[in-house]
């Protein structure tokens, strides 16, 4: 019960309250930059065990995957495989072994077979599934600009609004009457400045007071989901 | 040393004023609450959904995938996240349906296997636990998207919770859900990506109903009692803006200076 419940529940008070305490102190207060950049190291060195785990149950449940011939067992092949190929040669990149050293470029400014990979291979795939973004905004655009109630028509009203002010074509639109040129950005502007600040104001004091609430209960120890244990 | 120089005169203001009053409002309310006075809160359609989501997964026979988003322990979004996954993984647990949690972060996959295992333990069904509800797949942002729209597509699930903190990722696994044709709850307090949610999924919940929903699905009176107090603050803070935006047309700016960090802000 101490290990598993009370240790973990004392840990997060006194780590809770530290960031709190430190935004009002000053640094010449003895300890405070201290204790701050503790915790923040802890956090770190606490990642990189967790993500060494992540790592075992990577290896572990794609083996099993093979084993088991489950369907989607090529993929975990590739998988196991980027991540030993990738993971090699970035240590051995690190600590500088035999044809790998450095992590970008050699002492001759030579790319590294690490680096090389990161390049041509991850970064390549990264930009794909980034760019994907442009095909699913637009499919999503057409989903959420659907006339099918009045909420509906206003933001396709607004959106169409918006679109065109951002582009040339806005300011063509009215510019053949003498300062009509600025008449859509102007209200591309006040629509982004004015009603859309407004609600997104709302929603992010909503969850700021919501966050802030979470936190207490946590640093209290009333919210103990993330624990496992029950409240 | 003098007592000046201990604290930072531009946060020791308003900040602190603002600390104390939330503080002492919500811990009030919590009090209340735990005396047994009733603590109203309004029905959250997405927290209502979750149980008809589970359902569907159950008829359907496919399953369920939770994700927990990209943040890690020390966002105060993935720690509301865990709550609902404790709601989720207690209801997939009864069903007997077959669950699916990927994990972007390390730490948060240590702390949602953990979450997971419990909540199948006190479901009474910790036969149907096993290593493989609760995966690690990557750190990275994009790999991660890759991984799980790929189980997406493969395994077509029935239902898809996506309720942490999200960014550029969460369109591509939100439309990718629904191109699958699964059921679809979403929720998180990142302002940029809650249109993607709103637009994409069946029920989405925004900022501080994701904070609330944990407090929701539990029931305590204590947790029930903070999100009253929290209700109550947020009153205080509009009547605030209110007074501020009079008082600033009539010229008067001590509010306004009262406000305002050493920072500008």
């Amino acid at each position: 019960m101490f290990w598993k419940l009370r240790l973990p529940l004392i840990l997060t008070f006194c780590v809770g309250l530290v960031p709190i305490v430190t935004f009002f102190l000053t640094e010449k207060v003895p300890g405070v930059s201290f204790v701050r950049d503790k915790v923040e190291q802890y956090m770190v060195i606490i990642a990189g065990f967790a993500l060494l785990l992540g790592v075992v149950n990577v290896t572990q449940s794609n083996i099993r995957k093979i084993e088991k011939r489950k369907p989607g067992w090529p993929f975990a092949v590739s998988l196991l495989a980027g991540l030993f190929v990738m993971g090699t040669m970035g240590i051995l990149s690190a600590v500088r072994v035999g044809p790998f050293q450095g992590l970008l470029t050699t002492a001759d400014g030579t790319v590294t077979p690490f680096y090389w990979m990161t390049r041509s291979f991850f970064s390549p795939l990264q930009a794909a599934m980034f760019s994907l973004l442009a095909f699913y905004v637009a499919s999503a655009a057409f989903r959420a600009f659907r006339v099918r109630n009045v909420e509906a028509s206003i933001l396709m009203i607004a959106a169409f609004l918006v679109m065109l002010g951002r582009t040339p074509l806005g300011e063509y639109a009215f510019g053949w009457i003498r300062g009509g040129e600025l008449w859509l950005p102007g209200l591309t502007d006040w629509i982004m400045a004015v009603p859309n600040t407004a609600a997104q104001r709302g929603i992010i004091i909503g969850a700021a007071l919501g966050g802030a609430s979470m936190s207490l209960r946590v640093i209290l120890g009333i919210e103990r989901s993330y624990l496992g244990a029950k409240h | 040393m003098s007592p000046e120089t201990w604290y930072d005169p531009t946060r020791v203001g308003a900040p602190l004023v603002l600390l104390l009053l939330f503080s002492t409002v919500v811990l009030l309310m919590i009090r209340l609450s735990r005396q047994g006075r009733g603590m109203f809160i309004r029905r959250i359609a997405g927290i209502q959904a979750m149980e008809e989501a589970v359902g569907r997964a159950t008829e359907l026979g496919r399953k369920v995938f939770y994700l927990p988003g990209a943040g890690s322990v020390d966002d105060i979004q993935t720690i509301a996240s865990l709550a609902v996954l404790r709601h989720v993984a207690t209801l997939t647990a009864r069903y007997g349906v077959d669950f699916f949690v990927p994990n972007k972060d390390p730490l948060a996959f240590a702390a949602a296997r953990e979450t997971v295992q419990e909540a199948y333990l006190q479901a009474g069904r910790p036969d149907l636990f096993t290593g493989e509800i609760v995966q690690y797949v990557t750190y990275d942002q994009f790999a991660y998207t890759a991984s799980v729209t790929g189980m997406m597509v493969r395994e077509r699930p029935a239902a898809n919770f996506l309720v942490g903190a999200y960014h550029a990722e969460s369109l591509l696994l939100a439309e990718t859900g629904q191109t699958t044709g699964a059921i679809q709850i979403a929720g998180t307090a990142e302002v940029a990506q809650l249109p993607f949610f709103a637009v994409v999924c069946d029920y989405t919940l925004m900022g501080e109903e994701l904070f609330a929903a944990g407090a929701f699905l539990s029931r305590e009176p204590a947790m029930l009692g903070s999100i009253k107090g929290q209700d109550y603050v947020k009153a205080a803070l509009m009547a605030f803006i209110v007074c501020g935006v009079v008082l600033e047309v009539f010229g008067v700016h001590w509010l306004h200076d009262f406000m305002t960090l050493g920072n500008g802000h």
